[in-house]
């Protein structure tokens, strides 16, 4: 499936901001397996004075942008085509049972960006909460295997917790925002890390795109009218990572385009921003993701 | 000879089997080394110690050695300061016996290089197996920014210490390996000096190793570091994490001691990838930074995004090769406890060759085989977190209980067991608790040594001595973190000649440069000149309550009209004229006293003193004063004490940048309030007594009897306040201090013409220098007045961001 995608955010600075500095990660990476960039271009208004493209840790495309001077409003316009190729189908290696996991994971000696060793345990924005493991364990427990585990305790997650794009925030924890059952993609994608995490499943956060207007016949999904966050979860030795989205209880296949890849919000953020200001900001965010006929 | 010190000194030395001691070998014979330092001091009488002990606190105290006790301590205030804790007796070691622990240190440095740098590059270690996967992936201080990235100059660690100790067999064993920012060389001086006074005889002093060579060498090292980087053109600078960080005093003691720039984040800004520091004149390149900061909070953007004290692009300078860090970014990873327990096995892969020294020895859990020999020798070993950095002398004991092979089993990767290490005890002063110096015995003491080491062209330098941490108690090894009530002392490294002097001259040909004092950080700029603006608020709302409560005490009528308007004025301030020690008073100087905490490199310890002493009076000396007469000498007291801070500054501050911002802060604000003072009091409405009470205010008096010999008028009150360029109590004098500070100023001047500063004070001075007092009316003080404020406004957008 061939899409265009476009994407505008706008920031307004209540006082000017004086030498910013800003780490976006907006541009997929051309390296993604499973999806091919055919054009991209991000534009930035005003222009900074200092602009350059570089990888992070984990493979994904980062734009560093500085402004010496001060600025009261931004524009960020991006504008991509992509093809996605396919989704990805049940792996045919079949994947191990959780409680074989583990010492799948203790043999492993690689520290690559793509190792699930990053994603055991805590990570800076997802700590590991107690609640939220013992309803994963619940959820999990008549999962033959791992794969089935991911895809149960995502199905389970969806029904637990209602999306609500107005009872949460970007810096809600997922035990905040689990507690309350409430949230939008990133609170769902974080609470599901967490709970994999907490039963031994490595488990990592994926920013992207999805797909505005659902295939004819099927419903419009949550998380269409900005940037979307999912779950790639390491289902053992072979059978490898899986992708899926518990917002909207689904492999995130065909319809979903990724941007990057970490172990939480923090590592992915498509804007990232240092600015010296003494008022707040106000932001706005306009998405669209169409398919076009090839 | 040998025998002869023993009888009396060490009476109440009870050697502990099983234990090591500094002093006495195996055999309880002395060890030579000590011989020469113990005949001296068994000469001394219990009163003669005392005096000499009191000597060294003294220094220390007048010094202002310091050290913040985290809080949760006694008083609760996070920012307490504690005395430093010095324990008076050095700890004696020969330089043979010093020389076989730096070798040995020497290839432990190397060591430790390699793996960081594997760590960061190639990550063969891991792919080996010679280091978990896992483990490092765990760590909060593998910081995958950094992944990649080659440090300038091509070297990861720069500034090292090792913390060791002896065991029961007289070997010496590594207890952690300190990394991320090492502290305590600045205060091992401060060590040295106070027990130069101490112990002050030159048959002991000539054959003790001298410190300040090393210090000549690693400063050599950084100049040497930021010279490496491709701008060639970057100064170094001591990164500090600010006034709250509990070794704070050691940053500022070692940023003068070096002559280098005390920074912190918001110094810094990076532009094309270019670290710089915001100076008075602009920004200005950077190109090695000492941090003191742990590296997560070094750049909030790419690493800690919660960290309120670092700066944003620093890594980016780092990844692009301008900036070098002691110690890289990431380095920090070496200091977790679980690497201790693979560091033996890595010395024979990477260089064919076992630990030269040592470490304490050391089991990760996450292995079964591992997990099976800690529980069964889990009697002798300490457990404790496998991530943890701190050393394990300062983790609380959580020596393994029985029934803990469960927990040792349910925890696995996240635990390390430590072989519990019964140290070596030196000779220690012990006092009961309260009881006067004099009456202390000579007791044992565990302890530890703290090995600083330094990186040079020529190899690493290791400061010879002069840091030991000595335990509270025997039989407890936790209890010497300083927290604790451990206590620190001097190191001597003794030798068999008297040892050359040193002293921090750089050698023939040493690529120094003296620190440019133009560089003066705009956010010190901006304290000074805050610290100048509050003290002279806090003089003026002590001579406005003195005013007061002089003529409270003769009239005893509360409802005079000249009394109610001088309340109404003073509380237009926020100053409750009526209370004897107004708390606008001690708000005043509390701001001041906050200002020059955080500018202390920059401050001499007497005028610190003084401020620290003019806060205690107002706050605690003064507090019961009385309305009326009391009070009013209570007011005495205090401007006396302003005085004197104000004559140390005039006296002793060096006439650079620094100080111009100060005075400039107190020239605006004692224009202002002058001029605030003859709106209100000089007003034709006011009531009688008002000109008498202003001229008083300003501290006039003797001036005005003596200019004018009329009675006191309008006119007069004007002349003398606003438009006499003699009398420092006077608008015009200030307006001209402000006008030849200004004038001195960098970029004072734009193109050859007076740049914006300028521009507004030449105005004022020139009319106020031929007004005469009838057109400075309550309007022309008003206009005054927003002029003022605009200069100062003009004075932070030019110099103080």
């Amino acid at each position: 499936m061939l899409y265009d995608i476009k994407l505008v955010i706008d920031y307004d600075y209540a006082a000017p901001a004086e030498h910013s500095r800003m780490l976006l990660r907006l541009l997929p990476s051309r390296f993604l397996a499973g999806q091919e960039l055919l054009s991209a271009d991000l534009q930035i208004d005003p222009e900074p004075d200092e602009r350059r493209e570089g990888f992070d840790f984990f493979g994904n495309a980062v734009t560093s942008a500085v402004w010496h001077g001060s600025m009261h409003a931004l524009q960020l316009t991006l504008t991509l085509r992509v093809r996605r190729l396919v989704g990805p189908k049940p792996g045919t290696v079949p994947s191990p049972a959780l409680t074989a996991l583990g010492g799948q994971l203790a043999g492993l000696r690689d520290l690559g960006p793509d190792s699930p060793l990053h994603h055991i345990g805590p990570s800076p924005r997802i700590a590991l909460s107690a609640p939220i493991t013992a309803f994963a364990k619940g959820a999990t427990r008549a999962a033959p295997d791992t794969r089935a585990a991911v895809v149960a305790l995502g199905r389970a997650l969806h029904r637990a917790m209602t999306f609500d794009a107005e009872a949460t925030s970007v810096e809600t924890t997922p035990a905040q925002a689990f507690a309350q059952r409430r949230g939008v993609c990133q609170d769902f994608a974080q609470v599901m890390i967490a709970g994999l995490r907490g039963i031994g499943v490595p488990a990592g956060y994926v920013s992207g795109f999805l797909r505005t207007e659902p295939p004819p016949g099927q419903p419009r999904l949550e998380g269409v009218d900005a940037m979307h966050a999912w779950v790639r979860a390491w289902t053992g030795e072979g059978s490898g990572w899986i992708e899926i989205d518990p917002t909207n209880d689904r492999i995130a296949g065909e319809d979903y385009v990724t941007v990057a890849r970490g172990r939480d919000y923090g590592d992915v953020a498509p804007v990232l921003g240092a600015m010296r200001t003494s008022g707040g900001q106000g932001t706005r965010q306009a998405v669209d993701m169409v398919p076009i006929d090839e | 000879m040998s025998a002869s010190p023993k009888s009396d000194l060490f009476a109440d030395y009870a050697l502990l089997p099983g234990v090591a001691d500094e002093v006495f070998d195996a055999e309880g014979q002395m060890r030579p080394v000590w011989r020469r330092f113990v005949e001296r001091f068994a000469r001394l009488t219990p009163d003669e110690v005392a005096a000499r002990f009191e000597r060294g606190n003294q220094y220390l105290r007048d010094a202002g050695v310091f050290y913040r006790q985290y809080s949760g301590g006694a008083s609760g205030d996070p920012l307490a300061e504690r005395e430093w804790p010095l324990a008076h007796l050095p700890v004696i070691l020969h330089e043979r016996e010093w020389q076989g622990i730096c070798d040995g240190l020497g290839q432990r440095a190397d060591l430790l290089e390699q793996v960081v740098a594997d760590l960061y590059g190639p990550g063969r270690l891991v792919a080996e197996g010679h280091l978990p996967a896992s483990l490092i992936a765990a760590s909060p201080q593998w910081l995958r920014p950094m992944v990649g990235v080659a440090p300038v100059g091509g070297k990861f660690l720069h500034q090292l210490a090792f913390e060791i100790g002896r065991s029961p067999d007289g070997s010496w064993l590594v207890l952690g390996d300190r990394v991320q920012a090492p502290s305590g060389a600045g205060f091992a001086l401060e060590n040295r000096m106070a027990t130069g006074r101490i112990f002050p005889e030159r048959v002991v002093r000539a054959y003790t190793h001298r410190l300040a060579g090393f210090f000549g060498a690693f400063r050599g090292a950084l100049e040497g570091l930021a010279a490496a980087t491709p701008d060639r053109n970057g100064r170094a600078a001591i990164l500090t994490p600010g006034p709250s960080n509990d070794t704070y005093y050691e940053h500022t003691y070692i940023a003068r001691y070096l002559g280098l720039m005390l920074l912190e984040g918001e110094d810094l800004l990076v532009e094309n990838g270019q670290a710089k520091v915001r100076t008075i004149e602009g920004p200005m390149p950077l190109g090695a930074l000492w941090r003191r900061i742990d590296a997560g909070f070094a750049d909030p953007l790419e690493l800690n995004a919660d960290s309120r004290i670092g700066t944003p692009g620093l890594v980016e300078a780092v990844r692009q090769g301008r900036l070098g860090m002691v110690n890289a970014l990431g380095s920090g990873v070496l200091e977790m406890r679980a690497m201790m327990a693979f560091l033996p096995r890595i010395a024979q892969v990477l260089t064919g060759k076992p630990l030269a020294l040592p470490n304490i020895a050391t089991w990760w859990c996450g292995g079964a085989a591992q997990r099976a020999y800690v529980r069964q020798h889990a009697a002798r070993m300490m457990l404790g977190p496998a991530l943890a950095v701190d050393l394990p002398v300062d983790q609380r004991a959580e020596a393994a209980r029985p029934g803990a092979g469960d927990w040792i089993e349910a925890q696995g990767a996240a635990l390390v067991a430590q072989e519990a290490v019964a140290l070596s005890t030196t000779p220690t002063w012990v006092t009961e608790p309260g009881a006067a110096l004099n009456t202390g015995r000579i007791l044992p003491r565990p302890m530890t040594i703290r090995v600083f080491a330094a990186r040079t062209p020529a190899g690493w330098a290791f400061m010879p001595g002069g840091y030991a941490r000595i335990g509270r108690a025997t039989g407890d090894a936790t209890a010497l973190a300083m927290q604790r009530g451990g206590s620190v002392a001097d190191v001597w490294i003794i030798a068999d000649r008297p040892v050359p002097q040193v002293s921090l001259h750089p050698a023939p040909g040493a690529p120094f440069r003296r620190a440019n004092p133009g560089a003066m950080p705009a956010r010190a700029a901006d304290n000074l000149f805050w610290l100048g603006r509050y003290i002279e608020r806090a003089e003026d709302a002590v001579r406005l309550t003195r005013a007061y409560h002089l003529r409270l005490a003769s009239t005893d009528n509360p409802s005079d009209p000249l009394l109610r308007r001088l309340r109404g004025f003073a509380k237009g301030y926020g100053i409750e004229v009526g209370r004897p020690v107004p708390q606008g008073v001690l708000d005043r100087i509390g701001a001041a006293r906050s200002c020059a905490a955080k500018v202390r490199d920059r401050f001499s310890i007497d005028g610190w003193r003084a401020l620290v002493d003019l806060e205690h009076t107002a706050q605690v000396t003064l507090k019961g004063a009385q309305p009326g007469d009391d009070a009013a000498r209570a007011m005495s007291v205090l401007v006396r004490k302003i005085s004197g801070f104000s004559g140390l500054v005039q006296d002793n501050m060096y006439r650079f940048q620094g100080w111009r911002f100060l005075s400039m802060g107190r020239a605006i604000e004692r224009a202002d309030s002058l001029a605030a003072l003859l709106q209100e009091f000089a007003d034709p409405a006011a009531p009688e007594g008002a000109l008498d009470l202003a001229v008083e205010v300003a501290d006039s008096v003797l001036t005005h009897r003596r200019r004018y010999l009329a009675e006191t008028s309008r006119d007069t009150v004007v002349d003398l306040l606003a438009l006499d360029g003699d009398n420092p109590r006077s608008v015009l004098f200030q307006l001209r201090q402000l006008h030849t500070q200004a004038a001195a100023l960098p970029d004072a001047l734009d193109n050859g013409r007076p740049a914006a500063l300028l521009r507004a004070i030449v105005p004022l001075d020139a009319a106020l220098s031929v007004d005469s007092p009838e057109q400075i009316d309550s309007e022309r003080l008003g206009a005054l007045r927003r002029q003022l404020s605009a200069i100062s406004d003009l004075i932070a957008a030019a110099y103080l961001r």
